[in-house]
């Protein structure tokens, strides 16, 4: 092994040397057959001629002896990379079209797969990944619900199946004290959740099951970003003390101290909650009866040997015992439960929107590699002499077939290398564009996988569209070619290029036809209306802190002042207050109940709306019966609540619904409906969820500490963000002021990962259609080229150009017309994959097919006619002579 | 003129080379002269086989080659037979006994 790859070494790195050692060895042994042959009597004369005839081509048993050590293949490799490149070089014009087109599939291919790989092929970054599930209830109308403490914690008990359950709320702080307070986004987890994800803090040490309790210790975990930018990674953070206020949503905002206790590695991917910074033990809360209210995520560990299948089996069996023992009111004793990898669970969401940007792209990266290999065809034409010559001199198939790989290999690596940079860009641009939804956001990048995966397309590429022209050549007649434009083998080579043309039309309408059907599902969503005015409204979310606020009427005066300070300013209409924000992300739901069906304990889930007056005048949602919340609605006056039409009709029909009373939330208040106003969407413009139920702030049970602050302004919304800034911290500057937006960014936001996608898709169509379009446009151009000499024998003949234009054109057309019914076929599948996508249109929606149809055909007949009418101006005596 | 030659079987050329060099080293015209007086001149090496030959048995280890002096005092490249290359004809050598006389045996029997 080693002599062997130490006598390869040698003779290829000292070739000289080896090349002279078997010169001169060749020239003694021919020495000493001359003698010889002297010696058994011949002249000098003879005995030279003699040996030359039995020695042969000396030339011939120095390339058998290369062969034979070995190095010949790494010589013609070089030879032929040089080669190669000096071929690339000598036509700038091909190679810069190639490498270029090559690099944008490429690169478009290995961005997407930098968000693929992370998200859907690779485990998530924890031990034993596979073992990690989410766990959520199956209520009976078959919805998922999020788990309840109760149940957790009976399960938590009972279960076989599982080292460690745990689970999980969000937790938003303030951190107060010295300098501007800041928002934490935080998660309140039961001390089992790192367990359960496998990964303990790189500082310090994790939560203790004797710290989640009710009234345990204040302690608190950091994320590794957050301690770098607030504590600089000072190491002796452990043990010490931090202030932060919390706001529950139940009115008491506490301040409290905090003590670190630990800090999570820098590479601690939190994928259930990307955005949370801090961590602190559950410590739930059983007494204020919300143990049984679906509010809590669920994960847990299986133990090593069980299935998700069997765990599931068990917590069926366990989850109706624990209702029944705990007999919680309001609740069946029926409980199923879903288990599936935490990984299926959190991309789920995006898997079907990313697999169709994967497909997409596939697909341009495809469309490059047949205008390539059209490319490298059409110069295979002009190369045919070269090649017949070559075969001629003696080059066997092999090698012709080696050197046209060799080249296409280059173009290929060059193609990848600038696609590399193309992928870099493009992952830039995909982080940039990427909804919020998206998971494992930090692990979009290039690294090691996807360069690998960038090479192996790159690779993959060169040998397809390299082999394809190379077997072409191959097969060629050296005999024939030498002589030029034999018919036989333009015929061929003019089917192959025909089936180019099919295939790229055929590619570009799949694309074209899935990207028109997301934009005019885009279309749709942004047409569905929102329930109220969203033009010219500025929203923010303003907070009520600090502790010297622990009684609501304080808090109320806060809120009553700020709007106050607000109203005054310049360039607004109105303003006012709500607890949540339509289409902010904002949930907040309760359960209500019907004064007239209040036995059968039948109970609607409605978004609760605390509002100040002048919140629907603001808004603009229209009044459909009764009246507003005015002034006249405050504590101590009769409870009012507005419902929306729908709820309204529905439990009303034909009745009048004013007059009628409900409870919402805790059951000590009776509202009295007042006023019906219009559907709002709350949560997205897909979803039709919008029972809503108004109240005014001061009449619910407690004060909001979070609210949203709307704005109708005359002008440009964005720019009075300052002056609305400098009037709220007149009233109190240490309340933090949150998530300014337009309520127009909000609309959009809410259809981020449909634009996502959309975006995605119009780039690659576009590309598509560029690509397609100079591909048809280069194949007919060509053909037309290669026809010269036969379209001046036909004007010669005085046919006229109309009608050569005419046949140029009908040839074309045919080959569009083939690569449409076959791409209907494929686009029809396609738009069975994005079927999910897609809103308020039909995946055979005939606008869009005929749309795309239409402009396919546009473009054809221009890359059709512009090459026919190049060629009929040419003079015919010129045509003739061409060749 | 006949052609006393006869083709030899694929990788004969390769077990008659070592045969060769087992009685000492040789240079390339030698190792073909010799094979040729040891054939009653039946087998006649032709160059353009021997060296690439002689290239692949260096190439795999069975062979080494060294500059020397022949026997007329003119610079000559050597080739002698390596450990490995001692094993290897040893086995050819069994092998090939074995197949000519399985040959030789259908040939007088059948």
């Amino acid at each position: 092994m080693f002599s062997d790859l130490h006598f390869r070494l040698r003779a290829l790195f000292r070739r000289g040397a080896v090349e002279g050692e078997l010169d001169e060895e060749l020239r003694a042994h021919f020495e000493r057959q001359v003698e010889k042959h002297v010696q058994s009597g011949l002249t000098r004369e003879e005995a030279l001629r003699r040996t030359r005839l039995e020695f042969g081509g000396l030339d011939q048993i120095k390339e058998e002896c290369r062969d034979a050590r070995g190095v010949h293949f790494l010589e013609t490799l070089w030879k032929d990379l040089r080669y190669g490149a000096r071929m690339l070089r000598k036509n700038p014009g091909f190679t810069m079209v190639a490498v270029l087109t090559l690099a944008l599939g490429i690169g478009a291919t290995t961005a997407i797969f930098s968000a693929v790989n992370p998200i859907l092929l690779e485990s998530l970054p924890y031990p034993h990944p596979d073992r990690i599930m989410a766990i959520w209830e199956i209520p009976t109308n078959g919805s998922r619900n999020d788990a309840t403490f109760g149940m957790y914690r009976g399960l938590a008990e009972r279960n076989h199946s599982f080292d460690a359950l745990a689970v999980m709320e969000p937790w938003q702080t303030t951190k107060t004290g010295a300098g501007q307070p800041e928002r934490y986004e935080g998660q309140r987890v039961s001390a089992s959740y790192f367990r359960v994800l496998g990964v303990e803090p790189a500082i310090g040490r994790d939560f203790q099951s004797s710290e989640d309790r009710l009234h345990g210790p204040n302690v608190v975990i950091l994320s590794d970003r957050l301690w770098r930018r607030r504590f600089a990674g000072d190491r002796a953070i452990v043990e010490r003390q931090i202030t932060l206020e919390e706001f529950a949503g139940y009115g008491f905002a506490t301040s409290d101290s905090y003590t670190v206790i630990g800090v999570m590695p820098s590479d601690f991917d939190n994928v259930l909650y990307p955005s949370a910074e801090l961590w602190a033990p559950l410590q739930y809360d059983i007494s204020q009866g919300r143990a049984w209210g679906h509010h809590l995520r669920m994960v847990g560990r299986l133990r090593p040997g069980t299935s998700a299948d069997q765990a599931m089996q068990e917590l069926n069996l366990l989850g109706p015992d624990v209702l029944k023992e705990q007999h919680p009111d309001s609740y069946g004793s029926e409980v199923k439960f879903s288990i599936l990898s935490l990984q299926d669970d959190i991309t789920r969401g995006v898997k079907p929107a990313l697999l169709a940007i994967f497909g997409a792209v596939v697909l341009v990266l495809v469309i490059a590699c047949v205008n390539v290999t059209n490319l490298v065809l059409a110069r295979g034409v002009h190369r045919r002499g070269e090649f017949a010559l070559r075969s001629a001199l003696g080059a066997n198939r092999s090698r012709l077939v080696a050197q046209m790989l060799t080249e296409s290999l280059l173009l290929a690596a060059m193609g990848g290398v600038a696609g590399m940079a193309v992928a870099m860009l493009g992952v830039r641009a995909l982080a940039a564009l990427s909804p919020p939804e998206l998971p494992r956001l930090g692990a979009i990048g290039v690294n090691g996988a996807v360069f690998a995966f960038g090479l192996a397309v790159s690779a993959l590429i060169g040998l397809a569209f390299g082999l394809t022209p190379a077997i072409h050549a191959a097969r060629s007649d050296p005999h024939r070619d030498l002589q030029q434009g034999s018919p036989r083998a333009t015929r061929r080579h003019r089917r192959v290029r025909s089936a180019l043309v099919v295939a790229e039309v055929a590619l570009a309408l799949v694309l074209l036809v899935s990207s028109g059907l997301l934009l005019r599902s885009l279309q749709r969503l942004f047409a569905v209306p929102v329930g109220f005015n969203a033009s010219h409204l500025l929203t923010m979310q303003v907070e009520e802190v600090g502790h010297r606020y622990d009684e609501d009427s304080i808090r109320y005066r806060f809120f009553a002042q700020a709007l106050e300070a607000v109203r005054r300013l310049p360039g607004i209409t109105s303003a006012a207050f709500t607890s949540q924000l339509p289409l902010s992300g904002d949930y907040d739901a309760y359960g209500v109940t019907f004064e007239r069906d209040y036995n059968s304990r039948e109970g609607y889930e409605v978004f609760r709306y605390a509002v100040t007056p002048g919140y629907f005048e603001t808004i603009g949602i229209p009044l459909r019966q009764g009246r507003f919340i005015d002034q006249g609605d405050r504590v101590g006056t009769p409870p009012v609540a507005l419902i929306n039409e729908s709820l309204a009709k529905r439990k009303f029909a034909g009745q009048r619904p004013i007059g009628q009373r409900i409870h919402i939330g805790p059951p000590n208040i009776w509202y009295t409906i007042v006023g019906v106003v219009g559907d709002v969407k709350q949560m997205s413009l897909a979803l039709s969820q919008e029972d809503a139920v108004y109240i005014a702030t001061n009449q619910w049970h407690w004060a909001d500490t979070v609210m949203s602050l709307v704005i109708r302004t005359r002008g440009d919304a964005a720019s009075l963000t300052p002056a609305i800034r400098q009037a709220i911290w007149s009233v109190d500057k240490d309340e933090p002021i949150e998530r300014v937006a337009t309520m127009d960014d909000l609309l959009a936001a809410s259809a981020a990962q449909r634009r996502f996608a959309l975006i995605i898709f119009e780039a690659f169509a576009l590309t598509a259609l560029v690509l397609a379009a100079a591909g048809i446009y280069g194949v007919l151009a060509g053909s037309v080229a290669e026809r010269t000499h036969e379209i001046g024998v036909r004007l010669a003949l005085g046919a006229r150009r109309g009608s050569i234009v005419g046949l140029v054109v009908r040839q074309g057309m045919m080959l569009t017309g083939l690569g449409v019914a076959i791409g209907l076929a494929g686009a029809a599948a396609a738009s069975q994959a994005i079927a999910a996508m897609l809103f308020g249109v039909s995946q055979l929606d005939p606008v869009t097919y005929l749309g795309v149809i239409a402009l396919l055909a546009g473009v054809s007949v221009l890359a059709c006619v512009v090459p026919a009418r190049r060629a009929v101006r040419v003079d015919p005596m010129v045509a003739l002579r061409y060749e | 003129m006949t052609d006393p030659r006869i083709d030899l079987p694929q990788g004969t050329l390769d077990l008659l080379i070592l045969r060769t060099l087992a009685l000492g080293p040789q240079h390339g015209w030698a190792i073909s002269e010799r094979i040729h007086q040891i054939s009653s001149k039946v087998l006649l090496i032709q160059q353009g086989s021997l060296y690439p030959a002689l290239h692949r048995l260096e190439r795999r280890g069975w062979i080494k080659a060294h500059w020397g002096a022949s026997e007329n005092n003119r610079r000559a490249k050597f080739y002698a037979l390596t450990a490995s290359g001692r094993r290897q004809l040893e086995a050819e050598e069994g092998a090939w006994r074995k197949l000519t006389a399985a040959v030789a045996q259908v040939l007088e029997t059948v």
